[in-house]
């Protein structure tokens, strides 16, 4: 035991702090994206998984071919459009249930990224090539102050799109089926919008976190909803416990990227335990299972057949206490 | 304003649950009519009534709104014509979303969404005055997210949605069936007001004769699909229970003591 502590260097905490920021920021993308559909449409997207590879294979590829980084990240973003529109029309025009059309969208595009890359991975030149977001350590703030300044646009962009016309609708898409086609809202129209969208958003993330780390690899997306759904949760359990009450988007979108950001930091210090990297996997599953059942357990104390019961046995022993 | 022609729908067609819910109907509504339909269990009222809103496509015949032909188009398409308010009071608004977010998404009703603001500075004011119309006190709580709000409230929220752009013809289905009856009358007090103030093209389906008979200003009832009465005018305003009654039993031919079919 006391080897073990021996052995934590705190300093190296310090040291992987920074590169656990910007993959949260990076991270925070990619989580945004799985809010609009988990959160606001109320669908459960699986081909996130798909498209953040996707995003990955495409911006590599690009930049392989000499083109600049930051441009190949709106390709990835359409790439991710169009993987996100073929879910949504699996789902809304042939019935697919949602959750199938994603799985189904994952499986193809593993293929589809295979057939970008050639090979199940691709790596850059880091040093070569002019990457303004890169793991690179003497360039790590950098880094970090880039992704937050387009975090921070990005997330006025998200939340300007949900205050207007449209972005309305797509709310209410997701609240109120029945209401919102009563009012003219084409449903359809909008899961397919959300879902292009929030694909758009998590491939972007993959082709900057392929950059950032200098390769894509096909299963770099393996996992990746879990990673987003567990920034989601922990992201909205810190913005109640901070205001205890209705927040704006803009302060929503936000605790979401906090969210990523946390998660990023609290797997530094996981790992830095020595914590087994093989079972981060495992232990942001139980993490995810744990936040997203503590509202409905929370519920259960005081409202189950239990608690009830042992109301009703009180009241036989005289129920004075 | 409404024209229903001859329309059909038929539930799981060949197969051994196949059932007629609405057989050859037709009906006609002038512009301003309050209709009131009444009629037993299966008799097809919420079938006519949601083949008028697009619900679903029809086996046969035509729709028509104000000479525009609606057959093949979906709900959502005939929302500029249609405002709706549902039975169940948690259909009508979004939950999570702002009252006056759902007011100004029914503000839009029909029309193209783009994109300006969803909600303006003007709006807020008209939404307020609106508001205070229903006397419940919402006009003070237009950032109250509407899932807080009672079902009375929801559903007198959804009325007031439902004419907030004047439709051409107002759907009300069983719309105060699921609350207790002192917000169930007002409701209908509510709904009696802004059809008559806003000269409504309606039609109401209800399961209380009473109501059927003091409302509006025509009378249908419907059995097995079809209209099987159809009385306004100075007639309808002398309708009685009793006569109703007696009428349904001598054109079904069913010998009923209770009211329990009409009312069930």
């Amino acid at each position: 035991m006391a080897s073990y502590f021996a052995s934590l260097n705190f300093e190296a905490l310090l040291r992987a702090c920074p590169g656990g920021i910007a993959q949260g920021l990076i991270w925070g993308i990619m989580a945004l994206g799985v809010y609009f559909t988990f959160r606001i449409l109320d669908l459960a997207d699986l081909s996130v998984d798909g498209s953040f590879a996707t995003g990955g294979a495409v911006s590599i590829m690009l930049i392989l071919n000499g083109w600049n980084p930051e441009l190949t990240l709106i390709i990835a973003f359409i790439a991710g459009l169009l993987a996100g529109a073929i879910t949504g029309f699996l789902h809304t025009k042939l019935g697919i249930p949602a959750i199938l059309a994603g799985i189904l969208t994952q499986i193809a595009l593993y293929s589809i990224n295979l057939n970008i890359m050639g090979k199940a991975n691709q790596a850059i030149n880091v040093g070569q090539t002019s990457l303004r977001i890169t793991s690179n350590v003497d360039l790590i703030w950098r880094t970090i102050l880039i992704m937050f300044i387009g975090v921070i646009i990005l997330m006025g962009l998200l939340y300007r799109f949900l205050g207007i016309e449209i972005g309305c609708a797509f709310r209410a898409t997701g609240n109120n089926d029945v209401m919102s086609r009563s009012l003219g809202i084409n449903t359809d129209h909008m899961k397919l919008l959300g879902l292009a969208l929030s694909n758009g958003l998590v491939a972007m993330s993959g082709g900057l976190l392929a950059q950032y780390q200098g390769f894509a690899d096909v299963n770099m997306g393996r996992g990746a909803i879990v990673i987003g759904l567990a920034a989601v949760v922990i992201g909205e359990v810190i913005c109640e416990a901070i205001y205890h009450r209705q927040v704006s988007y803009f302060h929503r979108l936000s605790f979401i990227v906090i969210g990523s950001i946390v998660y990023y930091l609290v797997y530094v210090l996981v790992l830095w335990l020595k914590f087994p990297a093989n079972d981060m996997k495992l232990l942001t599953a139980v993490v995810v299972a744990i936040f997203l059942a503590v509202p409905y357990l929370k519920n259960k104390r005081t409202n189950s057949f239990r608690y009830a019961g042992n109301m009703a046995k009180k009241m036989e022993n005289g129920g004075e206490e | 304003m409404l024209r229903v022609e001859e329309i059909t729908k038929i539930f799981n067609p060949g197969t051994i649950n196949e059932k007629v819910a609405v057989d050859k109907l037709s009906l006609h509504l002038a512009p301003g009519e309050f209709v009131t339909v009444i009629g037993g269990n299966g008799a097809g009222k919420s079938t006519l009534l949601n083949a008028v809103a697009g619900t679903w496509p029809v086996d046969g015949g035509r729709i028509t709104i104000d000479g525009n032909d609606v057959t093949a188009l979906a709900d959502f398409q005939r929302a500029p014509y249609i405002g709706r308010v549902f039975q169940d009071p948690m259909l009508g608004t979004a939950p999570d979303m702002w009252l006056e977010e759902n007011l100004a998404l029914a503000l839009r009703r029909g029309q193209k969404r783009g994109i300006k603001w969803g909600i303006s500075k003007e709006e807020r004011v008209f939404y307020r005055e609106r508001l205070e119309t229903l006397g419940l006190g919402l006009e003070d709580r237009l950032s109250t997210k509407v899932g807080l709000l009672s079902g009375g409230q929801r559903q007198a929220i959804t009325l007031l949605m439902a004419t907030l752009k004047q439709p051409k013809l107002l759907l009300l289905d069983e719309h105060t069936a699921a609350l207790d009856p002192a917000t169930a009358e007002k409701v209908l007090e509510l709904s009696d007001n802004m059809i008559s103030e806003g000269n409504l093209t309606t039609l109401m389906i209800t399961h209380n004769m009473k109501d059927a008979i003091r409302l509006g200003n025509r009378l249908i009832m419907m059995n097995q699909g079809k209209i099987i009465l159809d009385i306004s005018g100075e007639e309808k305003k002398h309708l009685t229970k009793q006569e109703l009654l007696d009428r349904f039993a001598e054109i079904s031919g069913v010998q009923e003591e209770t009211d329990s079919v009409l009312l069930s």
